[in-house]
């Protein structure tokens, strides 16, 4: 401690009689700080590390849920509206359910009939607009989607005399009853004979495999059947999808609003069960980072009991000393729980790019948490050794017993 | 002397090794539960994804194609082909038999319900826990394992019983509440009735009342046996969903089977890609097609590696804070004996021999608290699987060593930087405590 020039000590002498009575803790605190740096710095990385690690946790446990949830949108429609009776859906649906769901989903119309082959054989067609369809259903596996504008084949069909030859997505199943060699077919519903070209198969394991898709507006210019069934897939979370559907009840009083319990319910457990994992770990690792500070932080604090014997021994008080390194400790706790916090964030953040490809979104409202828990274990660890020590005799310390 | 030296430092300095020893035990506890749980978590997110249903449907071959709206199915029910349900315990059978956790039987009948001729509705016959033998296994499979969001307001019906299940919407059609009698009567085709189908009503027992959130709300669910006996077609299945515990789908698994060569196709066919389980299905049930269902399967695969993936970083993050506080303790007990080493130095000691004491040291308490580690640690994981996942998390026996090894490995590495500074000491100023 003597180790400084003479002339500083000259100035430090001459400075400390000017300077105020109260500054005096401020610089044993720096003091401590730093002639002893590299036990104060493993303390502070110790400190930095805890902090950062209960951040990241923290933030990916409010987050994860939301970006687990994106991953199950590509399940498709969580809500379904049916015109009320089997009825069609008012034409100004679909437009007010996009403007409710104002861009967090994706609406999709549908409409059915039972058409008949030239050969007489009925099958399903449905209308449905591809590019909503692509977004909603993406497990859909499709050779190739129809063209939105009529392709110059198409248009050339309809110059030969086939004014109504149209491009269709056409089942794997239905494909093979239909057209097995990819062949034009006619299809007629009530006495209205349309001639369609498969551009694509769809392949879904389940009923689509046995339909044949039409473009939307195609499909009411053919039949004059309009949409019954609107699939939603609304993002959010359970309360935020709820009120997205009494919104959708009493706008569009037409129809029927059902949750797709089959989706939102296995969401719901697989989130529970992965949220209940992650905050079971997080309880973990946070308790393992608080314990490795708190033996640290004891360790420095044990380390130091000579000094707390001089003070002792110049006539320092009980609070005083209780309050000094109290005031350290706190000062410890919030620096480390700061920088641990960015840190912290950079690790949620770089987990939600590795993992999720998108980023995660940083948590303020965790800053205060951290700072809390990391105030309570530095206090902890510096009150726990000073309690052992008052009872010393400041003389037994200074013997080196 | 060395061996009587780390003997005595163990038994003279207790409360010291005690708190390093805990500080390891607690860290390779933290690592190994978390271990545990990152090796099975993909096994039991999986089951958990099995709740969205069935990701299998297995078909006639030569089915004609189905003419279904909302859930009626237009097409002659006597029409297309079947399966026979006595091929279904096949199922278990097959390669990745146990990754089946689940499969239920669709057979739907055109049916009238009550004397109204208008009130038509599909009745599906379906198993709903039937108890079926395997060799001296008892599996229990049908909708209630297949279908969990399945909810009965009343009660389930025994399979071969003549109780049924009504849907919410078709049951405020009909009238009909839990406890009722309702009359279903049979197609009037001449096909099945040329097969001695009950054309008759068939009096049912309502046991519950279904609701899906589907189209079975508009359907009677009745037991297999029922559907069979209104179509005049006993053991005749027309569908059967299985649910199977899969690994998700990769390039490898979209080959085609056919064009590979012996040994890939049978690291192909012996991986549980839905692909793969599908052709076992079709190998064991006579002329019959499976396939995946898409919106399952497909899906399953990305929510899996999300979150295998988040589980396997927060391991790496547990590895790293149980590897801190471990070299943490050790840091702490090593600095605080650094008399013991001036006095080691002046009697003349050499840096080998000091470090050689720690080491040694360290390598007891390492396997130490990596052994109670474990223990503590295979507990935990088990404690969070039947918490969280009601079903056991058990860590390999086989990671012994290998959490022993991590744990020394990771005792040595936080005590190195300790030692080297302890082994660098002026024994001079270290007996006068100027350090």
């Amino acid at each position: 401690m003597n180790a400084a020039p003479s002339n500083a000590a000259r100035d430090l002498a001459a400075s400390r009689a000017q300077a105020p009575h109260t500054s005096m803790l401020l610089r044993m605190l720096v003091r401590a700080a730093v002639l002893r740096r590299g036990r104060a710095l493993s303390a502070l990385f110790a400190m930095v590390v805890a902090a950062a690690v209960a951040t990241a946790m923290l933030n990916l446990y409010v987050d994860v849920q939301a970006k687990l949830r994106r991953e199950f949108r590509n399940y498709g429609a969580n809500i379904i509206l049916v015109g009320k009776g089997g009825a069609f859906l008012p034409a100004e649906a679909l437009s007010q359910v996009d403007l409710i769901l104002a861009g967090h989903g994706i609406a999709a119309p549908f409409a059915l009939v039972v058409a008949r082959t030239s050969s007489g054989q009925p099958i399903v067609v449905a209308g449905a607009e591809f590019e909503r369809v692509r977004q909603l259903d993406r497990w859909w596996q499709v050779s190739g989607w129809p063209p939105e504008i009529p392709t110059l084949a198409a248009q050339n069909a309809a110059r030969m005399g086939h004014p109504e030859s149209q491009q269709v997505l056409v089942g794997v199943r239905a494909l093979a009853a239909v057209a097995p060699k990819n062949q034009p077919f006619d299809l007629s519903f009530q006495g209205k004979t349309i001639r369609v070209t498969p551009a694509g198969t769809v392949q879904t394991g389940a009923a689509e495999d046995s339909r044949i898709y039409l473009s939307l507006a195609d499909f009411e210019a053919w039949t004059g059947v309009q949409p019954e069934t609107i699939e939603v897939s609304a993002n959010g979370s359970p309360e935020e999808v709820g009120a997205i559907m009494n919104q959708l009840a009493q706008s569009i009083p037409a129809a029927d609003v059902r949750p797709v319990r089959q989706i939102m319910e296995g969401e719901a457990r697989v989130l529970g069960k992965t949220r209940a994992t992650l905050l079971a770990a997080a309880a973990l690792i946070i308790l393992t980072a608080a314990l490795c500070v708190l033996s640290t932080l004891m360790g420095w604090v044990f380390d130091r009991r000579r000094d707390f014997a001089i003070m002792k021994a110049l006539g320092a008080s009980g609070r005083l000393l209780n309050g000094f390194f109290a005031a350290e400790a706190a000062a410890l706790g919030a620096t480390g729980a700061v920088i641990g916090f960015v840190i912290g964030i950079g690790i949620a953040a770089w987990i939600g790019r590795v993992n999720f490809h998108a980023p995660v979104v940083p948590r303020f409202s965790v800053l205060p948490v951290v700072l809390a828990g990391s105030m309570v274990v530095t206090l902890l660890s510096a009150i726990l050794p000073i309690s052992l020590l008052r009872r010393v005799q400041p003389a037994v310390i200074l013997r080196g017993d | 002397m060395f061996a009587r030296f780390v003997y005595e430092s163990f038994r003279r300095q207790k409360r010291r090794k005690v708190l390093a020893a805990a500080a390891i035990t607690l860290g390779v506890t933290v690592a190994t539960a978390m271990i545990a749980v990152a090796t099975d978590i993909g096994d039991k997110i999986n089951r958990e994804l099995r709740s969205i249903g069935a990701n299998l449907v297995v078909t006639p071959q030569e089915d004609s194609l189905d003419v279904e709206i909302g859930g009626v199915n237009l097409k002659p029910p006597s029409d297309g082909a079947f399966l026979n349900e006595a091929d279904l315990p096949k199922i278990k059978d097959i390669f990745w038999g146990n990754n089946i956790t689940g499969f239920a039987p669709m057979l739907p009948v055109t049916v009238t319900v009550g004397s109204d001729k208008n009130l038509q509705a599909t009745l599906v016959g379906t198993y709903f826990a039937k108890h079926i033998a395997l060799g001296n296994e008892d599996f229990v499979t049908g909708v209630r394992s297949t279908h969990p969001w399945w909810k009965v307001a009343g009660a389930w019906p025994e399979d071969g019983s003549a109780n049924v299940l009504i849907g919410e919407r078709l049951a405020i059609r009909c009238g009909v509440k839990t406890g009722d009698q309702i009359v279903v009567t049979g197609s009037q085709d001449p096909t099945s009735r040329a097969n001695g189908a009950r054309e008759m009503g068939y009096p049912l027992r309502v046991s519950g009342i279904l609701s899906t959130g589907g189209e079975e709300d508009d359907q009677v669910v009745a037991p297999l046996s029922v559907a069979q006996g209104l179509l005049g077609r006993p053991s005749a299945v027309r569908r059967v969903y299985v649910s199977a515990l899969t690994k998700p789908e990769d390039a490898f698994a979209r080959r085609d089977p056919k064009s590979m060569s012996g040994a890939v196709y049978d690291r192909w066919y012996c991986t549980p890609y839905p692909q793969a389980i599908a052709l076992q299905l079709t190998e064991v049930i006579p002329h019959s097609q499976a396939e995946q269902i898409r919106q399952v399967s497909q899906n399953e695969g990305a929510v899996l590696t999300r979150i295998e993936g988040l589980i396997f970083l927060i391991t790496l993050a547990a590895l790293a804070a149980s590897a801190l506080a471990v070299s943490a303790a050790m840091a702490t007990t090593i600095f605080e004996r650094r008399a013991e080493v001036g006095l080691m130095k002046a009697l003349g000691a050499g840096k080998v021999a000091v470090a050689s004491v720690f080491f040694a040291e360290a390598l007891l308490l390492g396997l130490l608290g990596g052994a109670i580690g474990f223990g503590a640690g295979a507990l935990l994981a088990r404690q969070i699987g039947r918490s969280i996942f009601n079903s056991q998390i058990s860590i390999q026996p086989v990671l012994l060593p290998v959490i022993l090894a991590i744990a020394v490995m990771v005792t040595f590495a936080g005590s190195a930087a300790a030692i080297r500074r302890a082994v660098g000491l002026d024994p001079v100023f270290a007996l006068r405590g100027e350090l």
